[in-house]
């Protein structure tokens, strides 16, 4: 489970270094358009079903354009979605009031707004997945900055992101040791792990001592300073404007309901 | 807490606090910054983000929890710097592990970042524990702060979910489906950050005497005053937003049609035949769109379905098929001549 | 020339809890030297290389180093001149990415950013890295990491390196190719490792540290393969002078000695040889017709010298 999630997270850092039509935008840009489509998503409201299916459309460009491994992120999102499917659950038990028949067979709004969420979980979640797989976790971050984060925070986001890959694997070789010896049962309680946690704890102290000695070896002074430098191009534009076009289209319009009458009118 | 349960209003309410609050907290930092605390933090983000990693049994119940470390993270480098370390380690998991999504994380952060930081660490950890204090004092007071702590995040969850009206748990059943579990998560929370605690005050105490929570904290009337800034703040915003919200269901919704005109529209579409005869671009079909309208959709339950103003439901389902089916369809050409290129 | 001298007179320096790391130190290192600090664990090496670049101040004693004398105010001078290169390279690369991370230090001290890019683009292409410049440290070999630490030092500019264990995280490959890196660095360089192999491959001077102060200083040939006094610090011979000791019996005698560095100096030879012949091809590049035919010969009668190494080698046996 440990290494899983240890293998998880260095695939996906990996997939963010890629080089596609997706990746090479600016990463402001990409910030921008998933948490456009996020809010969009979620100010549908409670029993919307319908109106979020054309939605689908954004991590399917995402996932084809940008060539990331379908799979391999809709397991992620299946993995995350306990506690929607927690809370959404009791939807079908405190609502029975039925809203719609369905070729006879009577629909609860609860099994209704219950499947809302989870189209709307389904959407949220693997858009930021995709943003992430589809841009570095730095390009990220200096997309904060130029948006206003404050320094001090995104530099906190860097340091994070360069140290998780040392002290989770750190942290591996101590819960290996632990494995080995706790025989599936004892030793996997509270008290081990305070031990543990307090080596690793012990461990990250001195590390945090060493690199501020390198830093300081280096002229640092307070400040993190980078040369990165973005510019925004027409693409950047490009991809910004036509999502907004499209979310604001698909909110508004009912395409569903245009494509049923379509459909209608074909068949009969 | 995850973005499919939450209001665009809710949502946007925590962002707000918990942005205003990484800024007061950087200013406090910057104001006398030791420069040794950027790597500290960095360092310690990663080790929080690692020690969530590892599960451990929660004695008594059986069941495996891990981690949370707003405490521990608070009692080694002081509020603020802990705020901002809790808050990237959110924002980290937010997006590599998909842990509730973009919208939620406001919500995340504040629930477990303010309370652990300025609730349960300057009111209660802090008054109790001394720099003499005995081993066992330090039990008490984290066991006591980490309940606090945690049933204030279970606590605002709740209140998140019922504001954002999207899942029908009453008020009370959900408070009792929480704060029982958070009783228990709150206790390991507080053991396991004495335990680490006491573990290093042992091998190395010169770390825990220098730590950045041990200096004075001129803050502590000012934390006060910031807190209940923000806590008023918040009551006076999420008021008014859940107003607006519940006197207009949907914000967005309700804006947007003050944009794009007036609801006469719907009768427009009610009446007019399908114009479907010409495909000719996506512009000269807008007017035979119809605009949802919100009082459509409160009425919903009442007399008509989500799906009944399609007219069929069979109408419904091969539009819905027909939306999949063109979707993929991009997604498998795209795709198909990505591969062929290379 | 004074300017790039590293000098410790008399330092002492005692750790909060008592342990004396320094003992009234002293030692002297001119420009352009190549010196290997050695000693067992805990006898100073550390906390001297935490002195070079002000990390650690003496308590009592002085340390020059170039024009100054270390203390609080000059330390950030020092800095510029010395590069500290750490033992664990993911202490050293705090940054995202390796362009940010060989960028850090040019940017502190002050220059552009088109300089601070030219200056990156150098360092790395001195490493044979240049080809790494986007990729997150967490995505490197742990040789080209090292090599990405030693660029992000070089892109300061340094007349001093100074560098903890270089070697110890890196596979034999990598650890060579690191060997023949230093080897062509024309800095002032200060080596502390337990890597004795490494030290005679790349210091010309040796120095071995106990219970902090020096007890041995001298040529490296000459310290590394004097068995008694290695065992008196916890040391052994390199693996090198062990293999030829074997069939002469145990013990190190004359001849033994000699075999080991006319091995060592014939495989220079061949290394100098080629320099010459580069340097040649340069001048004649540059028109310097005479100068180039002068290095020509001067290399061929080199590569000659060669068959006379190894019948000295012969000789030996």
């Amino acid at each position: 489970m440990f290494d899983n999630a240890y293998f998880n997270l260095g695939y996906l850092d990996t997939l963010s270094y890629g080089n596609t039509v997706i990746h090479r935008l600016d990463p402001r840009a990409k910030l921008l358009a998933t948490l456009a489509f996020i809010v969009t998503i979620v100010s549908f409201p409670k029993h919307e079903i319908t109106g979020l299916l054309p939605f689908l459309l954004f991590p399917v460009l995402l996932f084809s354009l940008g060539d990331i491994p379908a799979k391999f992120i809709l397991k992620k999102v299946l993995y995350v979605s306990s506690f929607a499917v927690f809370i959404g659950v009791f939807n079908p038990l405190f609502d029975r009031q039925t809203a719609t028949s369905f070729f006879g067979l009577s629909v609860s709004g609860g099994w209704i707004s219950f499947l809302s969420i989870m189209l709307k979980f389904f959407l949220t979640i693997t858009v930021a997945l995709l943003l992430i797989a589809t841009t570095s976790f730095p390009g990220v971050c200096h997309a904060l900055q130029k948006m206003g984060m404050p320094e001090i925070f995104v530099s906190q986001l860097l340091f994070l992101y360069r140290y998780i890959f040392v002290l989770v694997e750190e942290a591996m070789k101590i819960v290996r040791a632990r494995d080995m010896r706790s025989f599936g049962g004892r030793g996997l309680g509270v008290k081990p792990a305070i031990n543990l946690f307090g080596t690793l704890f012990l461990r990250t102290v001195e590390r945090a001592e060493r690199v501020y000695q390198a830093m300081l070896s280096r002229g640092f002074t307070g400040r993190l300073n980078t040369p990165r430098t973005y510019c925004l191009t027409i693409a950047d534009a490009l991809f910004v404007c036509l999502t907004i076009f499209f979310l604001y289209l698909f909110r508004t319009q009912d395409i569903v309901g245009f494509m049923g009458r379509v459909s209608m009118r074909v068949l009969g | 807490m995850a973005d499919a349960l939450l209001s665009p209003a809710v949502g946007a309410t925590f962002w707000a606090g918990t942005l205003g609050t990484i800024a007061y907290c950087s200013k406090k930092l910057k104001e006398n910054l030791d420069e040794k605390l950027i790597p500290l933090m960095g360092v310690f983000g990663a080790f929080i983000f690692a020690a969530q990693m590892i599960n451990f049994t929660i004695p008594a119940t059986g069941s495996s929890g891990h981690l949370g470390g707003g405490l521990m993270l608070a009692i080694v480098l002081g509020p603020h710097a802990a705020f901002i370390v809790m808050a990237s380690v959110l924002t980290v998991q937010a997006l590599f592990f998909a842990d509730g999504g973009l919208l939620a994380l406001g919500c995340n952060i504040w629930n477990l970042g303010i309370y652990p930081c300025f609730i349960a660490y300057p009111l209660i950890y802090k008054p109790l524990v001394k720099p003499g204090s005995s081993s066992g004092r330090i039990m008490v007071a984290s066991v006591i702060s980490g309940v606090i702590g945690l049933q204030f995040g279970a606590f605002s969850v709740v209140l998140q979910t019922l504001l954002s009206e999207r899942s029908e748990l009453p008020f009370n059943s959900f408070l009792l489906l929480m704060q029982p579990v958070h009783l228990a998560i709150g206790l390991a929370e507080g053991f396991v950050t004495a335990g680490v605690i006491n573990f290093v005050r042992a091998a190395r105490p010169e770390i825990l005497e220098s730590a950045y929570s041990a200096r004075p904290v001129s803050a502590a009337i000012s934390i006060r005053k910031f807190l209940a800034g923000i806590l008023i703040a918040t009551v006076v915003i999420g008021g008014a937003l859940s107003w607006f919200a519940s006197s207009n269901p949907d914000g967005l919704e309700w804006s947007i049609r003050k944009l794009v005109g007036s609801p006469g529209l719907r009768e427009a579409e009610r009446s007019a035949t399908p114009a479907l005869t010409s495909l000719q671009g996506k512009t000269a079909l807008l007017p035979d769109y119809n605009f949802r309208q919100s009082g459509e959709q409160t009425n919903r339950g009442v007399d008509s379905g989500p799906a009944s103003h399609y007219g069929t439901s069979v109408s419904g389902i091969a539009g819905a098929g027909l939306v999949l089916f063109v979707v993929l369809l991009i997604g498998m050409m795209i795709r198909s001549v990505r591969r062929k290129s290379f | 020339m004074s300017h790039h001298i590293v000098e410790f007179r008399d330092v002492h320096y005692h750790y909060p809890d008592g342990t004396a790391a320094l003992n009234g130190l002293s030692l002297r290192i001119t420009h352009g030297e190549s010196v290997g600090i050695v000693g067992a664990n805990g006898s100073g090496k550390s906390t001297l290389l935490m002195h070079t670049n002000g990390y650690l101040l003496p308590q009592t004693g002085t340390i020059t180093v170039g024009d100054f004398q270390l203390d609080k105010k000059t330390r950030q001078e020092i800095r510029k001149k010395v590069g500290l290169i750490f033992q664990n390279p993911d202490d050293q690369l705090f940054m995202p990415t390796v362009s940010e991370d060989v960028a850090f230090g040019p940017l502190n001290l002050g220059l552009s950013v088109e300089r601070v890019n030219e200056t990156v683009q150098e360092a790395l292409e001195t490493v044979g890295c240049s080809a790494l410049r986007d990729k997150p440290p967490h995505h490197l070999s742990g040789g080209q990491m090292s090599a990405v630490a030693i660029a992000s030092v070089l892109a300061m500019q340094p007349d001093i390196l100074v560098m903890d264990e270089p070697a110890s995280h890196l596979d034999p490959k990598s650890r060579r190719a690191l060997i023949n890196l230093l080897k062509h660095f024309h800095h002032t360089k200060i080596i502390a490792s337990h890597d004795l192999d490494l030290i005679m491959d790349v210091c010309s001077r040796c120095i071995i540290v106990k219970e902090g102060k020096v007890v041995a200083d001298g040529p490296t040939e000459e310290i590394l393969s004097d068995g008694q006094l290695l065992e008196d610090n916890n040391l052994e011979l390199p693996l090198s002078l062990q293999k030829r000791d074997l069939p002469l019996g145990g013990t190190m005698n004359e001849i033994g000695k000699l075999h080991h560095l006319l091995g060592h100096w014939a495989e220079h030879n061949i290394e100098h040889a080629k320099t010459y012949e580069d340097w040649s091809k340069k001048a004649d590049a540059l028109g310097k017709k005479e100068l180039a035919a002068v290095l020509k010969t001067i290399a061929e009668e080199t590569v000659a010298m060669d068959s006379r190494f190894k019948e000295a080698l012969e000789l030996c046996r």
